[in-house]
């Protein structure tokens, strides 16, 4: 039965053309996040017609606001969507194929150099950068994370709690997200 | 056995770190205090190589990260530690996205996680502020007020700040191209002593 031999090659085919896709858009994406929408409209929506370009938005919006990095959370999606848990786990793997080879490499020269006086410089000058880097991060994400006064607390609470005592980022997520639902549901409370 | 050690820490990263790459780092610094597998100066590297690199910054600082403390197996590991936590819970959601799109607990919870995570992340960019812009090793030697800041970095940021902030067009420059300019600063004015 041709048809069915076709079928089968066709199945084996998605899970490469997953691999491949997302490697694409791993090299691809330079800064991760944001940069990361245009090129996966290009690659997802436009080339490969996998999904539209809403549903695109609702995986990305889904990935942001779920642990970890936003890019697999993405690359998940479409693969499950695609073909199944394997789908997901091989457009992941995809995804970050091309970091674990670019990072290895730069990161060996860069161990073999590290005593170098040039190399040491720069290192002190990119250090700098990486602060107005992160400064600025948190201005850009103040905006849709501070929008009012309970939050405002919450962000100076967590802050100055984290500045100064050594304790566990995983404490300060548990309870913020326990803060968050207590604090709707006091606001939502039926008026007497 | 430090490859199930950092599976663990990476994996606890990828299931707690909400809001992408840069929410990541705080979690890094808490490995760093904890472990001592890396110092505070070689995570700031870190951070300037995982974002003038390709690919998604929280794999690239697992990947390096992992490199590090473990050689080219635990870069393969701690990457395969933060995506697992992330592969999982996309898995299960994806069966019911409606539902979660619309589920009032999840929507309140993040009310209350949005704040958390950028106060993380200011965190964190305290720490790399502590080892870019000031001496503290020099300053705990000499006692000398003038010691303890970097005066040269100090005039570099503030020249970035202002760039970034002033000229439209800088502002939206990808970041590899700040970080190149300041590798040369560094270079030119021997930021590092050196």
């Amino acid at each position: 039965m041709p048809g069915q031999k076709e079928k089968k090659k066709r199945e084996k085919n998605i899970f490469w053309q997953l691999f491949i896709t997302f490697a694409k858009v791993g090299v691809m994406t330079f800064g991760g996040g944001y940069a990361m929408i245009p090129i996966l409209e290009r690659e997802v929506v436009d080339n490969r017609h996998w999904a539209t370009g809403e549903e695109l938005m609702d995986y990305y919006a889904v990935g942001q606001c779920t642990p970890g990095v936003i890019a697999v959370n993405t690359a998940t999606f479409i693969g499950y969507k695609q073909a199944g848990n394997w789908g997901g786990i091989t457009a992941t793997a995809g995804v970050i194929f091309p970091s674990l080879v670019i990072i290895l490499i730069i990161a060996s020269a860069l161990t073999a150099f590290a005593d170098n006086p040039y190399v040491k410089n720069a290192f002190a000058g990119i250090r700098v950068c990486v602060c107005v880097l992160v400064f600025n991060a948190v201005i850009r994400l103040w905006k849709n994370a501070v929008q009012d006064r309970i939050q405002l607390a919450m962000f100076l609470a967590v802050f100055l709690l984290s500045v100064f005592l050594d304790l566990s980022p995983v404490l300060f997520v548990l309870c913020s997200a326990a803060l968050g639902i207590l604090v709707r549901q006091w606001k939502e409370r039926p008026a007497k | 056995m430090i490859y199930l050690r950092l599976f663990w820490e990476f994996f606890k990263t990828g299931l707690f770190a909400v809001g992408g790459g840069m929410a990541t780092i705080p979690f890094l610094y808490d490995i760093s205090d904890k472990t001592g597998w890396f110092t505070h100066t070689q995570l700031a590297d870190m951070i300037a190589v995982g974002e003038s690199t390709p690919g998604p910054i929280g794999v690239n600082m697992a990947t390096y990260v992992g490199f590090t403390t473990a050689g080219i197996p635990g870069g393969i590991i701690a990457t395969l530690g933060i995506v697992t936590p992330s592969v999982i819970i996309i898995l299960i959601i994806a069966r019911m996205l409606k539902q979660f799109r619309q589920n009032r607990y999840v929507d309140a919870a993040f009310y209350g996680l949005r704040p958390c995570s950028v106060a993380l992340i200011a965190a964190a960019g305290v720490l790399v502020l502590k080892v870019s812009l000031l001496n503290i090793d020099l300053y705990a030697a000499t006692k000398a007020i003038g010691d303890l800041f970097r005066w040269k970095c100090i005039a570099l940021a503030a020249a970035l700040l202002a760039a970034t902030w002033l000229v439209p067009k800088i502002k939206k420059l990808h970041p590899i191209f700040l970080i190149l300019a300041s590798a040369a600063v560094g270079i030119l004015f021997s930021f590092a002593g050196v």
